[in-house]
């Protein structure tokens, strides 16, 4: 039973934070860029979060005659199971957890690589130039920085001595690893970016080149997913972001634990959106130059450096 | 000036003899303007692009006139359809019109498309509107109508309105036709569909699309990402603002003009009034000059700040775009004050401006000319400074001088090529060269130059606007010329003469003398003109719009080869062009 509450608890944080951030973005967006933002429904605009999901659910589920409809209906899908699979193993406090696994990483990086299946797979059946574009950009680019997200992410492990989310955060009560890890740190957020294609990095949609990339003949609760889905990325990234370098529900105890969590998780999605409000978006090809030719060898000077200094201590 | 005419006729004269020229036109702008027969065309223009010290290497323009209801043609030879080309030596800071008779129902003439690259959309232009064939084009399709239009619009027998013709009824047949006319066929422009090692992919981008800001459609030639070739296909957004020209009286058409490069307003006006005031022989006062200036170069400014927001938007970089139109939005504030519109004000008039400068007008105007530098030196740390929009645009669409004068650029793009040319500068119109302003110069010819020296125009301009300021001269908004319309009132109830030709003015319009005239101006997106021809009416015989982005999209497809789609959008970012200024 207690599973059940929690398990509902995890789905409900995660998906009124992903369905909130709808509101947050556009409202943060438009203070940035000077102007109002949604502000109209309920107080302070936050209804709209509730108007745009009842649109979605009543919008025409437009299937197109030339796509391949089995594998069209079945992506967005792949990308919402693959990210909320992954909060299954992210702590949100000392004991709010579903699962305390010992692989945590490997988990989510396993999942965050099954994910990129749902935009290759989202864009090939749409049967569409441009999805097609879309698609082929993603998954080089996600392939790409998968690599070196994994990479960024052993020293934390070595560190921490474990592959577990718990055990990680437990072991940065000493201090936080983004300090220690800072390169490693750099190097996730980036690929963190780029994993959830966002601006800069969203190559794979670019809006004023391929219109909406693999998700162009998308409409109704299905974009909807896509939709979602990249904010549940977000969220996911921020959430690890948080656990991986920033002592996750570690915190003064004035408030309790799972404050911290969230307001970490909460500080790294607005830095998210801070970036897509004023970065220009690189080219493909500078994108996998940045990836190969500099995150890469920075990682692996990390994983060496922080291996030579750990066995160094001992 | 006059000197250097008769050289160039009289070279013409003593290389070709003197048979070649069949007749010598005074025009009212002063543009030597010669005749001669179709066979010696094309050693005659070689000659004036190649062999001639000083060339003429830029085709500004070419076009056509049907010349069969002409009335008043002082001598100039007999001609249905009349050929007209025009050429333009930044050498020599001269240009010159040749223009070729075409009678007795034989439309053929040799293609210059040989010579000058840039005559194929020119030319099919003319085939377009006028039904002439040019022999030897390497594809003579209809470029602004549809290719199911019937007839050619710009002959004088084409009707001018819907009400002249039947009702329209879109049937399943047409629509299906039509849409079978729009298919893409890659054989029809010769274009292969694979290469030795790998199938092409054709992307048909526009005509909805964000990307193209507008009404364009451009078929991408793709190997994985690398454009191969591009087919643009215009015409979506051609209203025939040129027949409409013929329909409107000298006055009524002003309205018209602020909606060829709608991001312009004014400076539209300027272009055409300036060839209407040579014609009629009007000087308008110093006061009314200076307040052409100063509007224009306002609307100078707020035209780049939407290229400026939206190249940036192009680049993937979401905000610039609001904070440029916020700061368009309060220029757009000071012209609503002193000229009741926004965007397309249609406030000057023929010998002047439609009212004198509101009381307190100067205090906005300065507020602005003290506000903006700050908010320049801000979109130049956020966008200009920004690395990611370096690595995007240089380097990235580069073309020579020579290649620009080539293809008929002008403005900005020129002027990126490291080339001193700016027609306020070279050929001053309304006063321009009694302001201080600097011409700034890019040095690659690139994108990234392309955008630094509109950063910079908007500097100038705002310097220009300062002066106005300071040296706003007293006087009346209008000349008192019996031309300028609607007549300056003062007089009317004093007089019966000026109340007669008040009267007239106002409900005809004014009967403009017969003959020929343009004047290029200095636009925000290049060089603007209307070539104007009067034959004594109240309406224009044929207004031909000479408009910068017509040759600057021709010439997309030769410096976007070899790039990819993100570096096509940086080369359409950076062109600055306006749909309704390509298609008209």
């Amino acid at each position: 039973m207690k599973y059940v509450f929690i398990i509902a608890g995890v789905l409900l944080i995660a998906l009124t934070i992903a369905a909130g951030l709808i509101w947050v973005e556009r409202r943060l967006l438009s203070v940035w860029q000077d102007r109002l933002g949604p502000n109209r429904v309920g107080p302070f605009g936050l209804g709209q979060v509730v108007a745009d999901t009842i649109k979605l659910f009543f919008k025409e589920d437009w299937v197109p005659p030339f796509s391949d409809r089995p594998v069209f209906v079945l992506a967005p899908g792949i990308l919402m199971v693959t990210i909320l699979l992954t909060f299954a193993v992210v702590p949100f406090g000392p004991n709010f957890y579903v699962y305390d696994s010992n692989i945590g990483i490997l988990f989510f990086l396993g999942n965050s690589s099954l994910g990129v299946y749902s935009i290759v797979l989202g864009g090939w059946a749409s049967n569409n130039k441009y999805s097609l574009i879309g698609a082929m950009r993603a998954s080089a680019q996600m392939l790409t920085y998968e690599v070196f997200m994994g990479l960024s992410l052993m020293g934390v492990v070595m560190m921490a001595d474990s592959f577990s989310f718990c055990k990680i955060v437990e072991a940065q009560k000493g201090g936080w690893f983004f300090i220690p890890q800072f390169i490693g740190f750099i190097v996730f957020f980036i690929a963190g970016i780029a994993e959830t294609h966002r601006l800069p990095f969203d190559i794979p949609e670019a809006e004023g080149e391929l219109i909406a990339g693999y998700h162009s003949e998308y409409s109704g609760m299905k974009f909807g997913m896509f939709f979602v889905g990249e904010y549940l990325g977000v969220t996911l990234i921020s959430a690890l972001i948080a656990t991986l370098f920033f002592g996750g529900w570690l915190g003064p105890s004035f408030l309790p634990p799972v404050f911290w969590f969230l307001f970490k998780t909460f500080f790294f999605i607005c830095v998210f959106i801070l970036l897509r409000a004023s970065l220009p978006r690189p080219r493909y090809d500078q994108l996998m130059e940045l990836g190969w030719k500099v995150l890469l060898p920075l990682a692996l000077l990390n994983l060496l450096v922080t291996g030579a200094i750990l066995i160094f201590l001992k | 000036m006059s000197n250097n005419d008769y050289d160039i006729i009289s070279e013409l004269r003593s290389k070709f003899g003197d048979h070649t020229i069949l007749h010598q036109q005074q025009t009212k702008d002063g543009t030597p303007t010669i005749w001669m027969n179709r066979n010696d065309l094309i050693q005659v223009l070689k000659f004036l692009k190649n062999e001639i010290t000083l060339p003429f290497k830029m085709l500004y323009d070419l076009t056509g006139i049907d010349e069969r209801t002409r009335t008043k043609r002082d001598g100039q030879p007999a001609s249905d359809f009349t050929i007209v080309y025009h050429l333009t030596s930044f050498e020599r800071n001269q240009d010159i019109r040749i223009k070729v008779a075409l009678t007795n129902g034989d439309t053929n003439i040799p293609s210059i498309t040989t010579i000058w690259e840039s005559a194929n959309w020119y030319e099919r232009e003319v085939f377009d509107m006028f039904g002439i064939n040019f022999t030897g084009h390497p594809g003579l399709t209809r470029i602004l109508m549809p290719k199911s239009w019937k007839g050619h619009p710009l002959r004088k027998e084409h009707p001018a309105r819907a009400t002249e013709l039947d009702p329209f009824v879109l049937t399943d047949n047409i629509r299906d036709e039509e849409d079978a006319n729009l298919k893409f066929n890659p054989e029809e422009y010769g274009l292969d569909t694979k290469s030795e090692d790998s199938d092409f992919m054709f992307l048909n981008i526009g005509p909805q699309h964000p990307g193209t800001h507008g009404l364009l459609r451009l078929i991408v030639q793709l190997n994985g990402e690398d454009i191969v070739n591009i087919i643009p296909d215009i015409g979506f957004h051609h209203r025939g603002a040129e027949k409409m020209g013929e329909r409107q009286s000298w006055h009524t058409f002003i309205p018209y003009t602020d909606r060829i490069d709608y991001l312009s307003g004014v400076m539209n006006n300027l272009a055409y009034l300036l060839s209407v005031e040579k014609l009629a022989g009007i000087e308008p006062p110093d006061r009314a000059q200076v307040i052409r200036i100063m509007m224009s170069e306002l609307f100078r400014i707020a035209s780049h700040l939407v290229w400026l927001g939206t190249f940036a938007q192009d680049m993937g970089q979401m905000s610039p775009v609001f904070y440029a139109f916020n700061d368009r939005e309060r220029i757009f504030d000071i012209v609503s004050a002193i000229t009741g519109a926004r965007m397309h004000p249609s406030w000057f008039r023929i010998g002047g401006v439609a009212h004198d400068l509101p009381e307190g007008w100067e205090k906005p105007m300065q507020e602005f000319v003290n506000y903006f530098p700050k908010r320049l030196k801000e979109f130049e740390n956020i966008v200009i400074k920004n690395r990611i929009f370096k690595a995007r645009t240089v380097g990235i669409g580069v073309f020579t001088t020579e290649e620009a004068i080539e293809w008929g650029v002008t403005g900005a793009g020129l002027r990126a090529t490291g080339y001193d040319w700016d027609y306020r500068k070279k050929r001053p119109y309304s006063g321009i060269d009694k302001f201080e302003f600097d011409v700034p110069l890019g040095k690659n010819g690139d994108c990234y130059d392309r955008a630094l020296v509109r950063m910079e125009e908007m500097r100038q301009s705002l310097r220009i606007i300062q002066q106005c300021i300071n040296n706003m001269p007293a006087g009346h908004y209008k000349s008192d010329h019996p031309l300028a319309i609607p007549p300056r009132k003062d007089k009317t109830m004093i007089d019966i003469e000026t109340l007669i030709t008040h009267f007239v003015g106002v409900s005809w319009g004014p009967v403009i003398p017969a003959g020929e005239a343009m004047v290029p101006i200095e636009a925000a997106k290049g060089s603007n003109g209307y070539y104007l021809i009067s034959d004594g009416s109240t309406s224009s015989y044929r207004t031909r719009i000479r408009t910068p982005s017509f040759p600057h999209m021709q010439m997309l497809p030769f410096i976007t080869k070899g790039y990819t789609i993100p570096d096509l959008l940086a080369i359409l970012g950076a062109m600055d062009f306006v749909l309704a200024d390509l298609d008209r």
